[in-house]
């Protein structure tokens, strides 16, 4: 029968509008930062996954096939007989050509280069090779022959994939920082506009945090407004990111894809925006108010 | 004039008010109240009654000087403890500061929602004491659309919903006439017989007069006081209207007066 009111006449305020379009415009970079995050924290994952306990073995080419069939059987000998080696298969011509096709183009333009051969080697997840150790050997056995170790460039890769995150993370430490600045500045605004009628509530006997609940819960809804509004923007530009990014075809690129918990992080955003609004503007209230009698 | 602190709802003693580096407007004042007592506060404009208020009901902190309410040192209350205090207290304000957003049954209900009472409990006894006071058509009316004399007693609805023991009104029958005065006067007259102290400050002489209840004197910041006749109102107060903790029939309680040192 009865409707009620909040106390304070917070809707009334011509700053607490402009809270949610802020908030949006906060999600909306937090979203493209985190995404960013996301995929590359994937990326170095796979990578990681995928190339650790792997070596690539490298025979130039011989004096003829003969020759090169001999270094190619010394070599597989040597590897085979190693302790920690789960599996040491040669590449077969195939696939070689599709390694190298992104940069010298079709099998025409490669029939003729003398290539080298290539022994892929997949090591047991205990193993653990003196990669230096066993070059000399290799290079003994089997003269020009060479190991590449893919965790040497790994590591550079991955330190590299590293900082970028936590530049991305920085972002997102800034991009809320300056929801808390906003939500702050706002919240004051608001205590000064509506003294009157705290000085009410506090006479009538209501507790800073009965005061403070009115505020943060005004804060939470235009935060979780914005917030909403500000993922709502972000999703088709990421849409349009891996779509660009897949066109792309670039072998170089890697795939820049999002799986469905990382739309769930994102669509946390929104939720993160409006409880950090709603602590904010509590703190900030409880802390002005203890400075009143 | 009691001697022990029990009975005492308020005690002041040497307090003085000065806002920032002003002079004193309150200059040592000394009295304290008995429960259940009546007061009149009256002096010249600018004297300091409302300043004097403002202390009592804990909107300003003394200068200088002890400001003992319920038995409670004001001074060494932690600040979380006030708004208990602030609870035992009505108000009613000289220009109403009624919320201008809410309707009337909104602003006589905040005192109750404050304490966290039950809404079903809040809607009975707001709706009841409105109906009391001649506004039961008016409960979903917004303050600016009512006039002075309901606005007024929509504040003194909201003063008194929540039983305190110490009702304190600046000017209450300051924008009435004299009948809507009286009438008034006579229902604080009516909430003190329920045991609630209470201190009207008025510039209405004739009222003062007419009623003869002891009357506290503001002169440029002093407080003198007059006596007033001895009304034993405790003894028609109905037994089961008693605050339970005035309940005792102790003679203390009945004295109903003050003391200024």
């Amino acid at each position: 029968m009865l409707s009620r009111r909040s106390d304070i006449p917070l809707d009334r305020d011509g700053l607490s509008r402009f809270l949610p379009w802020l908030v949006a415009f906060m999600v909306y970079l937090a979203a493209l930062a985190l995404a960013g995050t996301l995929v590359l924290n994937t990326l170095a994952a796979r990578w990681d996954r995928d190339v650790s306990g792997t070596l690539t073995v490298q025979i130039p080419p011989g004096a003829g096939p003969r020759d090169d069939d001999e270094r190619l059987r010394a070599t597989l000998a040597l590897f085979r007989d190693l302790p920690g080696v789960a599996y040491a298969e040669p590449l077969d011509q195939g696939r070689l050509m599709a390694l190298l096709e992104p940069w010298l183009g079709g099998m025409e333009a490669t029939a003729d280069l003398p290539l080298p051969q290539l022994i892929d080697v997949s090591l047991t997840s205990d193993a653990k090779l003196d990669v230096a150790a066993l070059s000399r050997r290799l290079a003994a056995a089997v003269p020009g022959a060479t190991i590449d170790d893919h965790s040497i460039w790994l590591a550079r890769l991955v330190r590299m994939v590293r900082a970028v995150e936590a530049l991305a993370g920085a972002i997102l430490v800034l991009i809320g920082a300056s929801t808390v600045g906003t939500v702050v500045f706002t919240t004051r605004t608001g205590l000064a506009v509506h003294q009157e009628a705290i000085e009410v509530l506090h006479l009538t006997g209501a507790q800073d945090a009965y005061i403070a609940r009115q505020f943060a819960s005004r804060a939470m809804a235009l935060g979780l407004r914005g917030g909403v509004a500000g993922l709502a923007l972000a999703v088709p530009t990421l849409l349009g990111i891996g779509f660009l990014s897949a066109r792309l075809e670039a072998g170089l690129l890697p795939q820049l894809t999002l799986f469905a918990e990382h739309w769930l992080a994102l669509a946390a955003l929104p939720l993160a925006a409006a409880l950090i609004a709603m602590l904010t503007a509590r703190y900030t209230v409880m802390r002005t108010l203890a400075r009143m009698l | 004039m009691s001697t022990d602190d029990s009975d005492c709802i308020v005690r002041f003693e040497n307090v003085g008010l000065r806002y920032g580096l002003g002079p004193e407007v309150l200059q040592d004042i000394s009295y304290s109240l008995d429960a259940g007592s009546f007061h009149f506060l009256v002096g010249a404009s600018g004297a300091g009654k409302s300043s004097l208020l403002r202390l009592m009901y804990l909107a300003n902190k003394p200068s200088r000087g002890l400001v003992n309410l319920f038995g409670r040192d004001i001074a060494t209350l932690p600040r979380a403890e006030l708004p208990a205090v602030r609870r035992r207290i009505g108000v009613v304000f000289q220009e109403f500061r009624l919320l201008s957003h809410l309707s009337a049954f909104d602003n006589v209900a905040l005192p109750l929602r404050v304490a966290g009472v039950r809404e079903d409990e809040v809607e009975r006894n707001v709706v009841e004491l409105l109906s009391w006071v001649g506004l039961k058509d008016h409960l979903q009316a917004r303050p600016p659309t009512l006039s002075g004399g309901q606005q007024q007693r929509v504040a003194i609805a909201r003063a008194v919903i929540a039983r305190p023991r110490l009702l304190l009104a600046d000017e209450p029958t300051g924008n009435v006439d004299d009948r809507m005065a009286m009438r008034l006067v006579h229902l604080f007259e009516e909430l003190n017989k329920l045991g609630t102290t209470i201190v009207i400050a008025t510039h209405n002489e004739t009222l003062v007069d007419k009623l003869r209840h002891p009357c506290l004197r503001l002169d440029e910041g002093r407080l003198s006081m007059r006596p007033g006749r001895v009304i034993d109102a405790a003894a028609d107060m109905p037994a089961a209207g008693r605050r339970r903790d005035e309940s005792d029939g102790s003679d203390e309680t009945r004295r109903k007066s003050g003391k200024v040192a």
